[in-house]
């Protein structure tokens, strides 16, 4: 306890527990444990029904765009990186690296998450693959679609954190009011985020139609303007948001929090690693 | 029954509870009265929680049993509709596995298991009441059918598919039998996560593994099992509410789907399931012989290594509920292996039970008649278990009432007798009385004939062809004796419950008081006095031996230095640390019923219109979840400190 009021805290050691282990580490590992066996089920019946196709079934390699998928792969491996930076930055009680970080991260998640939204829309309106008409429509997008709702619940949880991040010293006596705040701030923040991503894939289908040239940007301006104004007004919120306001209660003793966090989101980064191969690559055997 | 359970000194005074009361992350302090159970982390008040659920279903379960007794009474009788009678056994299969016993075994888990270990508490207070919230929030949607022109759910505990699917079963209460065991699931991988961490952290010093009750041992392998055998049936019931629900093809025929897939999910779960009854069951057993043979448990290395080891095999055996599906010869003669196999640590644990009986001073009280009556017949169940091993005798039996012996033997016989004699066993730590031994005894001999005359003839009934979940049957089958016989067994059952029950409430209210270890026994819990106190350990033991209360009894100057020396240091370091109560696990319980309400009782809008009624209260659901978690996360995991020494001047 001494070396803990001198700064120094031992983030792998908990002398309080049995083993030393943090309780919320422990937990988070049995956690995966469980929903390893989630995983497991639903890429056993994935591959179950892809070596038992009935007659008709639409074969996958037609469907998928294995570039795509291969660069938000690299996108997710990345934002791992930039979690276990987060973590090494807030177990040195760094807040502003550690921030940088989590924005990192929960951008390159968004990206991921952005390329699912993109992949999806183009299997079910030009390559006809649709979660009801066939088993491999069914499997697949159950299956990463279990896999982005677990991105997705990651990206939320970073954000929560991020903003957790902001919560000032001694605000015991303006509780409300950093609540009031925090949740404004994780709206403007949400909101930012589906807006940028909204534009992102638009200008995406746009360029694809017209080609990436002025008179596509020109024109996407012209259309979309609202959503552009509602974009830059909800990047100077959260720059507003984010600005210095004396110190803040999140240090080296939360360190924990984040770790917790980070596990669970190298966990779902390795199951993609295995539904990428499982999935996408065998295809592309012979 | 909260003012019972105030004035029985249960519950600490809360003189130095300063909880913070701000906007909207205030702390409840009402330690009675309803808001004080609806906020309540305590270990032990969420085991009574657990506990008065499970019996409370236990009872409608009961009631299930003896009305589909009731209709096969007599050949070709119409007192029960065949969509009834589907219902009912549906029910009563659902309600007994999921309703009653596995939260009664999670009443013991909370409310033993961290006395046990010399802990105040589990790893995370408020996780805690969150699981048993869940729990009930799948209970009521589960039974929210008996209520509803759907009728309750017909299509089985398996709820094998294709029936279950929408073309054959379209109403909505097969979404709320998927829909509620989902709950169940998520309320019970919750509540297991927490009981492993607690375990594995939060023992006493000196309390090694191996020092560790068995009941603790066979709590944290039940727990491992929950936690890796409930994603099976999830996914199965995930993929069986996207095709009812968003027309995938899973199990639709039609498309490709396979419904062999569902079965093989389901026994994935469903087999480690059963394992999830007993293995409590055992852990009660092994702490009750010793107690009251007056000798510790014999080879407890052995029976421990024997638990994990069932935990471990019951993984490798569920196709053994499937070999009449065709599973092809190698499948069939490898299940049917080891099915064998997991006989062997089964029977190695009942001749550890023997052995520690085996030259003890027997004393024959009412839990110790409860555990001899598990021991014999869970092995009668356990031996027409080893006979489905063999595949092709278990083609003749299966489905067939045989098989309904079977598991009657091992579920009332095994689980529910070791359930029944936890209860008497700890009643008087649990409740500060203790039931009288005559009624206890008669309980148990009209419950023990009961139990024998209703199901030993469906061994006979199964070998004569009678098969399961049929809801009439012809005069000429030669079935008729057994039946008779069967429901009338099944009424003295029913009596023999209702005398156990009533009694255990008289005893509640009226009973002998007790006051600190009235078996003398042997574990660490015992040292406690009855009930025990909010904060469990005046001062955390130092864990010397084993029988760890028993070594304390003979141990008692060493003791009383070792607790004065640590009850210093603890003082010294600001008292004894208590959690603040939360609201917000209630309200995330609330939330999840809300939006599982919208998901599976809610009929889809025909019109048009961007949000429908079915999807606005899934979303409300969710949002309220979702607003629970962050606030209950923002609130924090502080306390407050009592100082026991205080209270207790101010008692005398």
């Amino acid at each position: 306890m001494s070396t803990a009021a001198a700064g120094a805290i031992d983030h792998h050691h908990d002398p309080t527990t049995s083993t030393g282990i943090p309780n919320k580490k422990l937990l988070m590992w049995a956690f995966l444990a469980s929903d390893c066996m989630f995983f497991g089920c639903l890429i056993s019946t994935h591959l179950i029904y892809r070596l038992h196709p009935p007659p008709g079934v639409p074969a996958a390699r037609d469907v998928f765009s294995i570039e795509l998928t291969s660069f938000s792969t690299f996108i997710l491996l990345m934002s791992s990186l930039m979690m276990a930076l987060a973590v090494d930055a807030i177990q040195k009680g760094n807040v502003k690296s550690l921030r940088t970080s989590l924005l990192t991260t929960i951008l390159f998640g968004s990206i991921f998450l952005g390329c699912q939204v993109y992949e999806f829309n183009n299997f079910v309106f030009e390559k006809h693959l649709t979660i009801t008409n066939s088993i491999l429509g069914s499997t697949f997008f159950t299956l990463t679609g279990t896999h982005g709702t677990h991105v997705a619940i990651g990206v939320l949880w970073l954000t929560l954190m991020y903003i957790r991040s902001f919560k000032p010293a001694g605000a015991e006596a303006a509780r409300g009011t950093w609540l009031l705040l925090s949740f404004v701030h994780l709206v403007v923040f949400m909101a930012t985020l589906g807006l940028s991503m909204y534009l992102v894939l638009h200008f995406a289908r746009a360029a694809q139609a017209g080609g990436f040239g002025l008179h596509t940007c020109l024109h996407f301006g012209k259309v979309e303007y609202k959503a552009i104004l509602g974009a830059i007004v909800g990047f100077l919120g959260v720059r507003w948001f984010a600005l210095p306001r004396g110190p803040v209660d999140f240090d080296q003793r939360h360190a924990i929090d984040v770790e917790m966090m980070g596990l669970y989101w190298h966990f779902v980064d390795i199951v993609w690693i295995v539904i990428f191969t499982a999935v996408y690559l065998l295809e592309y055997i012979k | 029954m909260a003012d019972a359970l105030a004035k029985s000194g249960f519950i600490g005074k809360d003189d130095e509870h300063a909880a913070p009361k701000t906007f909207v992350l205030w702390r409840p302090t009402a330690k009675t009265g309803l808001m004080g159970w609806l906020t309540t982390v305590d270990h032990k008040r969420i085991g009574f929680l657990y506990g008065i659920s499970a019996l409370t279903f236990f009872l409608i379960g009961g009631i299930e049993a003896l009305l589909i007794r009731t209709q096969l009474i007599v050949p070709n009788n119409h007192f029960l509709s065949a969509q009834q009678y589907n219902e009912m056994f549906t029910m009563h299969a659902t309600t007994m596995i999921f309703l009653a016993i596995m939260p009664l075994s999670a009443a013991f888990f909370n409310f033993i298991m961290p006395l046990q270990i010399g802990a105040r508490d589990v790893a995370f207070p408020r996780l805690n009441a969150f699981s048993y919230w869940v729990f009930l929030a799948g209970a009521i949607i589960i039974n929210l059918g008996w209520f509803m022109k759907d009728g309750a759910p017909n299509g089985g505990w398996f709820g094998y598919t294709p029936l279950t699917t929408k073309l054959f079963s379209p109403n909505h209460a097969i979404d709320m039998w998927v829909m509620g065991l989902q709950l169940l699931g998520v309320a019970s991988i919750a509540a297991s996560l927490n009981f492993i961490i607690t375990i594995i952290n939060l023992r006493a010093p000196g309390m090694t593994m191996m020092r560790l009750p068995v009941f603790t041992w066979m709590t944290l392998v039940t727990a491992f099992l929950l936690i890796l055998a409930f994603p099976a049936i999830t996914i199965a019931l995930v993929e069986l509410m996207m095709d009812r629900l968003f027309g995938t093809n899973f199990f639709e025929v039609s498309n490709g789907g396979m419904p062999i897939l569902w079965t093989h999910l389901f026994w994935v779960f469903g087999h480690p399931e059963v394992y999830i009854l007993i293995l409590p069951g055992m852990g009660v057993i092994s702490e009750i012989l010793p107690t009251f043979a007056r000798k510790p448990l014999f080879g407890y290395p052995i029976v421990v290594f024997s638990g994990a080891s069932i935990g471990f095999l019951g993984f490798g055996v569920w196709s053994h509920h499937m070999f009449t599906t065709g599973l092809g010869t190698m499948g069939t003669a490898a299940f049917a292996l080891t099915t064998m196999v997991i006989a062997v640590p089964t029977g190695v644990k009942i001749f550890n039970w023997i052995g520690t009986l085996w030259g003890g001073h027997i004393s024959m009280r009412t839990p110790m008649l409860f555990a001899l009556g598990f021991i014999w017949m869970f092995m009668l169940g356990g031996f027409s278990g080893v006979m489905h091993a063999a595949a092709p005798a278990d083609a003749e039996q299966h489905n067939s009432y045989f098989v309904v012996a079977h598991f009657h033997y091992v579920l009332i016989g095994g689980s529910l007798f070791s359930l029944l004699a936890g209860i008497h066993y700890w009643f008087p730590l649990m409740f500060g009385r203790k039931v009288s031994e005559f009624w206890g005894k008669l309980s148990f001999w009209i419950v023990f004939c009961g139990f024998n005359i209703t199901f030993f003839p469906m061994h006979f009934l199964g070998l004569n062809g009678m098969p399961r979940r049929t809801f009439t049957y012809d005069h000429n089958m030669g079935w008729d004796t057994g039946n008779m016989i069967a429901t009338i067994g099944a009424f003295i059952l029913g009596i023999g419950v209702a005398v156990y029950f009533i009694v255990m409430i008289y005893t509640f209210f009226k009973g002998e008081r007790t006051y600190q270890d009235p078996w003398d026994a042997r574990t660490l819990e015992w040292s406690l006095p009855c009930p025990p106190p909010e904060y469990n350990y005046r001062v955390i033991p130092t864990v010397h031996a084993r029988d760890n209360w028993w070594y304390q009894k003979h141990h008692k100057e060493e003791i009383a230095k070792e607790n004065a020396e640590h009850a210093k240091a603890e003082e010294a370091h600001g008292g004894i640390h208590m959690p603040f109560q939360s609201i917000y696990p209630f309200i995330a319980a609330l939330g999840i019923l809300i939006g599982a309400i919208g998901v599976s009782v809610i009929d889809p809008d025909p019109g048009p219109g961007l949000i429908g009624k079915k999807l606005a209260v899934s979303l409300i659901g969710f949002l309220i979840f979702f607003v629970a978690v962050c606030l209950w996360s923002l609130e924090g995991n502080e306390g407050y400190h009592i100082h026991p020494k205080a209270e207790k001047e101010s008692e005398t």
